[in-house]
């Protein structure tokens, strides 16, 4: 599983990280964020590629899985 | 499902916020200015003497009540986050520069779609310049553009910006002779709402922009980068509704809300080209912050200081288009600002390229 660190990075870089990671067509993907907006923004782009989205929250940085 | 009651939320946001735009303009605000952050804080900068434009100045309470709007809301879900440090010197550049394009336009990406909602034909080639400017803006994210990553701040950091807009408030309220306010019939910044209407309307707009992430620039940046038409959907709500309200107020009061066409509009010029090139900049500045001054504000409200930083940036590139003649008029854009415009063109870019093919060590 191909693992990101987006933490600190502001709109729309997660996305863009995820997007050109995704391109491998890995069945798996975890993502570190630390803002409700690169966690709702990264989950939208995620779902529209037809993954599903498990997250896990500590300390403020989520922790977001995408499988399909 | 979880898309479908995202895209309910900002659709019926966008539709709030297009009427109460058209509502502020009904009781009082300038045409075509229900919400401008440019023109507010150019207003504001004014009225704290940054620039001494005598037709623009007044401390505006939508944009107090926009930061605490989303500081409110951000505390209550539990959202406030103070974080900062990337690049404010660079931020406080693009700030500046994104402000110099505002006021050759004479507008921000918000009042663009009122004014379009107003039936200001200029606002066409605004947009298509807008549009521009987003697609270079995207053109270097794609190739790897980043200002870096920001850090966790201290609450005293995050609280500073929203406690500058109470103490604002206080000094709307209090009016000492220090503060200059532009007469009823001095100018735009003479137009304006009542004080709790103007910051009530500004609350509501933040409050809803900070729950749907609202961004007039993500709009069509998201859709050129992933296809997502989430921020979109925002923006034509906006237009949409502030045009039916527009419509509506024009049919049953005495005022004139729409009036379609390119000359005689309210706070605009019809030179083309340099309403393109003026929204060009806004827009690739903007693309390379994040979002647009509306975004930018709710940011800060909900702590993060390098956007409180593009505002104050914003403020500045406000002072300055007035102190040295850059801002456009009604009349149409000035030679100084022409030149202003080149310039901050030519220094986004130079920004973007540095931030993007510069390899570190």
């Amino acid at each position: 599983m191909k693992i990101l660190d987006a933490r600190g990075l502001s709109c729309p870089e997660p996305v863009i990280l995820l997007r050109k990671a995704m391109s491998s067509m890995e069945p798996s993907y975890q993502i570190i964020v630390d803002n409700h907006a690169s966690k709702e923004n990264t989950t939208r782009y995620a779902e529209h590629q037809g993954y599903q989205t498990s997250v896990s929250e500590k300390d403020g940085e989520y922790t977001l899985t995408f499988t399909r | 499902m979880k898309l479908k009651t995202e895209t309910r939320w900002i659709l019926t946001a966008g539709c709030i916020i297009g009427v109460i735009s058209s509502l502020l303009v009904f009781f009082g605000n300038p045409a075509n200015m229900g919400f401008c952050i440019a023109c507010f804080l150019r207003d504001t900068s004014g009225a704290l003497g940054l620039h001494s434009a005598s037709a623009v100045q007044y401390i505006r309470p939508e944009i107090i009540g926009l930061v605490l709007g989303s500081f409110l809301l951000a505390m209550w879900r539990k959202e406030f986050s103070p974080r900062g440090g990337s690049a404010p010197v660079t931020r406080f550049m693009l700030g500046f520069f994104v402000m110099i394009g505002c006021l050759m336009f004479l507008g921000c990406p918000f009042r663009m779609i009122l004014r379009l909602a107003g039936g200001d034909f200029n606002a066409i080639l605004g947009f298509a310049g807008f549009a521009g400017g987003i697609l270079t803006g995207v053109f270097f994210l794609n190739k790897g553009y980043t200002l870096k990553r920001t850090y966790k701040l201290s609450r005293t950091e995050g609280f500073a910006f929203p406690a500058i807009q109470v103490l604002f408030l206080i000094l709307l309220v209090a009016a000492p002779a220090f503060i200059h306010f532009t007469a009823s019939a001095g100018g735009p910044g003479g137009k304006h709402a009542a004080v709790f209407i103007s910051l009530l309307a500004g609350l509501l707009v933040g409050a809803l922009a900070q729950r749907t992430r609202l961004c007039m620039v993500g709009g069509i940046r998201d859709m050129i980068l992933f296809r997502d038409s989430k921020l979109l959907f925002g923006f034509a709500a906006i237009l949409l509704s502030a045009l039916a309200c527009n419509l509506i107020l024009t049919a049953t009061t005495a005022g004139v809300y729409f009036q379609p066409g390119f000359s005689g509009q309210p706070v605009a010029h019809t030179d083309g080209l340099w309403n393109f090139l003026g929204m060009y900049l806004t827009g690739f500045g903007c693309v390379l912050l994040g979002g647009c001054p509306l975004r930018q504000l709710v940011l800060s409200g909900e702590g993060n200081s390098d956007s409180a930083v593009t505002v104050l940036g914003l403020m500045v590139g406000a002072a300055f288009c007035h102190n040295f003649g850059l801002a456009s008029s009604a009349d149409g854009p000035t030679a100084n600002g022409k030149i202003a415009v080149l310039i901050g063109i030519a220094a986004v870019c130079a920004i973007a390229c540095l931030n993007t093919f510069r390899k570190e060590k």
